[in-house]
């Protein structure tokens, strides 16, 4: 029987492999999609709680604005990403370093 | 195991998989193409869980939307002759110990946790629900929300506008 602790495991597995997709890669656009990741586990811990939980369907609302906050942060961030590429030609994070003082 | 369990472990196993293409992959294409497959599994586990429409949201908000984002964001931060689109790792062994201990820590709390299980919610279309609640008592955070993507939309076209436009 699937249960609760089934999904979520499955979800700190999606959450631990993002924060390692942020911390290894260099390409910034590499790190949001690590970023993605840990929004879809935080939507599977949701959704699973919204199961089995005290019955309502709180979890989903929740899970479908995080959907929307997880859609205009990749906008705004593939923004700031291509007037970086413009600026210094690189993708690449760590040269991203001209506010250092 | 019965048969729902069998497909559960289908979905997680292309889920996590696919997932850690995404995070080791040399190639962003191959990262852009295994997190295809790893929001596929999201929203599979979705059906799983009773929650339809959001499973169909996952499928075109994420895949269509975020994903060719992405993809349009892979295309235009390499010059187009540059075909191997590597993607390079850096401090790798410290990220990899702090990831796995965060999963231990992580899965370790959720386990040992006593959590409040209640009756469950039944297997139920969701959707005329999930209407009626955003036009009931989430409205405020429903307008809010939609405030916020009008926000990052002009904010995302200003941020990439050549100086000297106007």
């Amino acid at each position: 029987m699937i249960g609760l602790h089934h999904y979520l495991a499955v979800s700190a597995a999606l959450f631990s492999l993002g924060i390692l997709g942020v911390l290894t890669r260099r390409n910034a656009v590499n790190v949001l999609m690590g970023i993605e990741l840990i929004l879809n586990s935080a939507n599977i811990n949701l959704v699973a709680f919204s199961r089995f939980g005290p019955g309502n369907l709180q979890g989903q609302l929740f899970a479908v604005f995080v959907i929307v906050i997880a859609a205009a942060e990749v906008a705004v961030a593939l923004a700031i990403v291509l007037t970086l590429y413009r600026l210094r030609r690189t993708p690449n994070l760590d040269e991203a370093d001209i506010l250092k003082g | 195991m019965t048969p729902g369990s069998v497909v559960f472990y289908v979905f997680a196993a292309i889920t996590v998989g696919s997932a850690a293409v995404v995070v080791l992959a040399r190639s962003l294409i191959y990262s852009a193409f295994a997190l295809l497959f790893t929001f596929f599994g999201v929203a599979g586990l979705y059906v799983l869980l009773g929650a339809d429409f959001l499973a169909a949201t996952q499928l075109l908000i994420y895949v269509g939307g975020i994903l060719v984002l992405l993809l349009f964001g892979v295309m235009l931060t390499h010059k187009l002759y540059d075909l191997d689109l590597k993607s390079e790792v850096t401090q790798f062994v410290p990220g990899l110990v702090i990831a796995s201990g965060l999963f231990a820590v992580v899965v370790l709390v959720a386990m040992r946790t006593q959590w409040a299980v209640g009756s469950g919610r039944p297997l139920e279309p969701t959707t005329a629900e999930i209407g009626r609640q955003f036009m009931g008592p989430y409205l405020l955070p429903f307008e809010a929300a939609s405030i916020l993507l009008l926000v990052a939309l002009i904010g995302a076209a200003m941020i990439v506008r050549r100086r000297g436009d106007a």
